[in-house]
C-alpha cells in the first residue's frame, strides 16, 4: 500500500489524488459551501484534470453523461450540497435510465449537522437512491480511496450507471492519514456473470432453423465494444440488424444488412420485419416499451431471444424461449463459433421490397421541413459527425434521417427522454473528442432547459454546432394532442421564443445563423461547419406543425403502425406516456 | 393479475452491513406495489453481515422479478425464496392479557397446551411467549383472544434452509 505523500494531506486532496488514479481528465461542476475544500484541492493539489465550469448543475450532470457516452469512460460531476445536489437528479436519473457510467460527487453539511435541517442540508443520499446504481455517503474521511476506487469500478462496469459520492465538508477538510490504494470491499457486487456456452450452443442452434431472423442490437452492443463483432455476426448469418435509437451505430446504418431503428418512431420496414421475423434475437437491448408496443403482441408466433448482461432484463418485459447473460462481446464471440449462412435470400428479398416501398420520407411543399435540414446536414457531414439531441420531434426525425455509421456517435436521452439533454450531452462529447464535430440537434423547447450552458461552450472554446429545430411548439406533445385529442392545443404554444441567432450572438465567442429557405440550408450549414473558435447556434425555422411519422400509438401492437397521418380520429393511447 | 396477492413469500437476504442496505431493498418492494408483512435483521455469521428474513404480499407474477432485483442489489450477496417445505420456519409472539385470579387457572391451560411460556404475571396481567412455526403462533392467538388481549408483538419468520443448504 502507498503511504507516501499523505502527510498533512486533506480528505480533499486525497480525493483529487484518488480520481487521478482513476484517470479522471475532466470534472464538470459549480462550486458551493460544502464543495469549498474540494475545489480548493483542485489548486493545491495542482493536478492535471480540468474542471469545466458550467452555468447550472444539471448541465454538469449532461455534460458528464455526454462525455461518458462519447468515451465509454466515467463522467465526473462535482457539486456543493441541498439546492445544488438536487440540480443533478435529473442528469443521474437519465444516465441510470441509459446505463452510463458517472460518478456524482456532492458536497455535504459537516457530519454533526446532518439530520438537523443545517443551511444547504439535503439527504442526497436518499433522495438518489431510486435512481442510482449506487451510492456513498462517507463518514471516514480514510474511507476516501475505498469508496472512489469502488464507486468508478461500479459505475463502469457490468451494466454501467451513475453512482453517487456524499461528502460532509468536515470529511473533505478533515486531515487524511489513509492508504491511497486500498483494497475494495464489494463481496455483494458481480458484473462480469460467467458465459454459459451451451445456452450460447441452444441459441446458434435455434438460429439455424430461420429462415426470417431479425437481431435487435440495443446499447449494451456499444457499451461492450461489440459494434464489429455484430457486424460479423450479421454478414456471417445472413441476417438483418435493426436497432433500438441508443443502439444505433451497432451497425453502419449504410449497412445493406441494416433496418435503422424500430419501434414507436422506427422505420417501417424495420417495424414490418419485426412483424413477419420467424425469429428475434435481442443483444443488448431490454425490449423498451417504446419497441415493442403492445407486450403480449411482440413477435407472438416467433423465436424470442435475450441477450443481456443484467439478469433482471430476462423476461422482464416479454417471456424468452432462450436468452443468455453475458456481455455481448463475449457472446457473440462464443456464437461466431457456431453459426453459418442461413437460408435467408427470399426474406433479404422481402425487405428490399419494404425499404423500397417504404422509404423514410416527407412532403416538401410548404414551409421549411425539419427533415430535409437533417438530411442535408447527413449528407453533408457522410454521418462523419457525433449527433446529440434533446427529446421530442426533432429527436425522432434526427433519429430517422441522420444514419448512424460509427459506434458512439448518437447520443440521445432515450429511457427518460430528459429535455433539456441535448445541448450539455454535446458539450461534454466534445470535451471528450475534441477532434470530431459535434451537433446537437435540438428543439426550441428542450433548448431553452439549458441554453445557460451556452457560456460554458464559449468559455471553453467549443466549436459545438447547435441546431435548433424551431417550431414555435413544444411539437411532439402537440402532434399527440392533435391526432389523439380532436387537435386540442393545451399548453403546447411557445409563444415570444427569442431570437436564437441574436441570443446566440451575444456571448462572446458564440455565432449565431438563421435557416428560413429550403434554398439556404447548405449555404447557412457550411458557414457553421467553417466556425470553429466557439459554438455556434444555428436556429431553422421550420413548418410548424409537421408531424413524425411513422407512428405506433403507444401500446398498440407493432402491426398497427401509421405511415401517414390517418384521416379518422384515432383513440387515446393505451400505452406508457 | 389479482390472483394470490395475499400469500405470504419469504425471502432470506443475506446483505452487506452498510448504511442505507434496508432503504434500498425497501424501495425495490414499495416501487412495485408490494406490501413488506414481516422482517426480521440479525448480524450474521460474521459481524460485516446481515440476515434479513423477509416476508412480502403481492403480485406473485412479479415476485421473481423482484428477487433478481434485490439480488442485484451492490451490497446483497443473495435473495432466495425458500418454499417452506424446504426450510425450517419459526418465529416467536409475545401477547400481553388482561386477566385477575379468577381466569389465571384457564389462563395457564392454554399456554400449558401450546407451550407456550408465561415470561411477565402481574395481579391483573399476564404476557405470554409463544414460539414455534407461523401456524402454530396462529392458532395459539386464536384461542388466546377470548381473553383481553391488550398487546400484540410478533417477530416475523426467521427461517433457515434445511440439510447443509445455503439460507
Ligand atoms: C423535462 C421534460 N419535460 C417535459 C417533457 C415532455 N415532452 C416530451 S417532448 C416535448 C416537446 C419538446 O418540444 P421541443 O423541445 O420544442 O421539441 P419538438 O418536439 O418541437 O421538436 C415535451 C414537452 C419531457 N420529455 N422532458
Ligand atoms: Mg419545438
Amino acid at each position: 500500500m502507498t503511504q507516501q505523500n499523505t502527510q498533512s494531506m486533506e480528505g480533499a486532496q486525497a480525493l483529487v489524488k484518488c480520481l487521478e488514479r482513476q484517470g479522471v481528465e475532466y470534472i464538470f461542476g459549480l462550486p458551493g459551501g460544502s464543495a469549498i475544500p474540494m475545489y480548493d484541492a483542485l489548486i493545491t493539489t495542482g493536478t492535471k484534470i480540468k474542471l469545466i465550469l458550467t452555468r447550472h448543475e444539471q448541465g454538469a450532470s449532461h455534460m458528464a453523461d455526454g462525455y461518458a457516452r462519447a468515451t465509454g469512460k466515467p463522467g465526473v460531476v462535482l457539486v456543493t450540497s441541498g439546492p445544488a445536489a438536487t440540480n443533478t437528479i435529473t442528469g443521474i436519473m437519465t444516465a441510470q435510465m441509459d446505463s452510463v457510467p458517472m460518478v456524482v460527487i456532492t458536497g455535504q453539511t459537516i457530519s454533526s449537522m446532518i439530520g438537523k435541517d443545517a443551511f444547504q442540508e439535503a439527504d442526497v443520499f436518499g433522495i438518489s437512491m431510486p435512481v442510482v446504481k449506487h451510492s456513498y455517503l462517507i463518514k471516514d474521511t480514510n474511507d476516501i480511496p475505498r469508496v472512489v476506487k469502488e464507486a468508478f469500478h461500479i459505475a463502469s462496469t457490468g451494466r454501467p450507471g451513475p453512482v453517487v459520492i456524499d461528502i460532509p465538508k468536515d470529511i473533505s477538510a478533515g486531515p487524511f492519514t489513509g492508504a491511497l490504494d486500498p483494497v475494495m470491499d464489494l463481496p455483494g457486487y458481480r458484473p462480469d456473470p460467467k458465459l454459459d456456452p451451451e445456452r450460447v450452443k441452444e441459441i446458434s442452434q435455434a438460429l439455424a432453423k430461420s429462415r426470417r431472423p431479425v437481431i435487435l442490437a440495443g446499447h449494451g452492443v456499444l457499451i461492450s465494444k461489440a459494434a464489429p463483432q455484430l457486424q460479423r455476426l450479421a454478414e456471417t448469418l445472413n441476417a438483418p440488424v435493426t436497432t433500438t435509437m441508443l443502439g444505433k451505430g451497432a451497425i453502419p446504418e449504410t449497412h445493406p444488412l441494416s433496418l435503422g431503428m424500430l419501434g414507436m418512431h422506427g422505420t417501417a420496414y424495420a417495424n414490418k420485419a419485426v412483424v413477419e421475423c420467424d425469429l428475434i434475437m435481442s443483444i443488448g437491448s431490454r425490449f423498451d416499451d417504446r419497441i415493442i408496443g403492445q407486450a403480449d403482441r411482440f413477435c407472438r408466433d416467433a423465436v424470442r431471444i435475450h441477450i443481456d448482461i443484467d439478469e433482471t432484463e430476462i423476461n422482464k418485459m416479454i417471456n424468452v424461449h432462450h436468452h443468455c447473460i453475458g456481455d455481448a462481446r463475449e457472446v457473440i464471440e462464443e456464437m461466431l463459433k457456431h453459426v453459418g449462412p442461413l437460408d435467408t435470400d427470399d426474406w433479404l428479398q422481402r425487405i428490399a421490397q419494404f425499404k423500397k416501398r417504404y422509404p423514410l420520407r416527407y412532403g416538401k411543399q410548404g414551409g421549411l421541413k425539419a427533415q430535409q435540414v437533417l438530411d442535408e446536414l447527413y449528407k453533408m457531414t457522410e454521418g462523419k459527425a457525433i449527433i446529440t439531441t434533446d427529446v421530442g420531434q426533432h429527436q425522432m426525425w434526427a433519429a430517422q434521417f441522420l444514419k448512424t455509421v460509427r459506434p458512439d456517435d448518437f447520443i440521445s436521452s432515450g429511457g427518460a427522454g430528459t429535455m433539456g439533454y441535448g445541448f450539455p450531452a454535446a458539450i461534454g462529447a466534445q470535451v471528450g473528442r475534441p477532434e470530431e464535430a459535434v451537433w446537437a440537434i435540438v428543439g426550441d423547447g428542450g433548448f431553452q432547459m439549458t441554453l445557460c450552458e451556452l457560456a460554458t461552450a464559449c468559455v471553453q472554446k467549443l466549436p459545438v454546432k447547435v441546431l435548433v429545430i424551431n417550431n414555435h411548439y413544444l411539437g411532439m406533445v402537440r402532434q399527440w394532442q392533435e391526432l389523439f385529442y380532436d387537435d386540442r392545443e393545451s399548453g403546447v404554444d411557445l409563444e415570444n421564443n427569442p431570437d436564437f441567432a441574436k441570443l446566440a450572438a451575444s456571448y462572446p465567442g458564440a455565432r449565431g445563423f438563421t435557416i428560413k429557405r429550403a434554398a439556404d440550408i447548405r449555404k447557412i450549414l457550411k458557414r457553421a461547419m467553417e466556425y470553429n473558435d466557439g459554438p455556434c447556434v444555428i436556429n431553422a425555422e421550420c413548418e410548424k406543425t409537421e408531424n413524425v411519422f411513422p407512428m405506433i400509438p403507444a401500446g398498440r401492437p407493432i402491426e398497427d403502425m401509421l405511415i401517414e397521418r390517418p384521416r379518422q380520429k384515432m383513440e387515446k393511447p393505451t400505452g406508457s406516456t | 393479475m389479482t390472483t394470490n396477492n395475499n400469500k405470504i413469500h419469504t425471502l432470506s437476504v443475506y446483505v452487506s452491513n452498510r448504511p442505507g442496505v434496508l432503504a434500498r431493498i425497501a424501495q425495490v418492494f414499495a416501487r412495485r406495489g408490494f406490501n413488506i408483512e414481516s422482517l426480521v435483521v440479525s448480524p450474521g455469521k460474521d459481524g460485516k453481515f446481515s440476515r434479513m428474513t423477509i416476508g412480502v404480499s403481492g403480485n406473485p407474477d412479479m415476485l421473481q422479478q423482484i428477487v433478481k432485483q434485490v439480488g442485484k442489489l451492490i451490497d446483497v450477496l443473495s435473495c432466495i425464496e425458500h418454499p417452506e417445505t424446504d426450510a425450517v420456519v419459526r418465529e416467536l409472539a409475545l401477547v400481553k392479557i388482561l386477566c385477575g385470579p379468577e381466569r389465571r387457572t384457564e389462563a395457564l391451560q392454554l399456554v400449558d397446551h401450546f407451550n407456550c411460556k408465561t415470561v411477565d404475571l402481574t395481579d391483573k396481567s399476564m404476557v405470554i411467549m409463544s414460539t414455534g412455526a407461523s401456524e402454530k403462533v396462529n392458532a395459539f392467538l386464536d384461542m388466546v383472544r377470548t381473553f383481553d388481549v391488550v398487546e400484540l408483538v410478533r417477530t416475523g419468520k426467521v427461517l433457515m434452509a434445511r440439510g447443509d443448504r445455503a439460507t
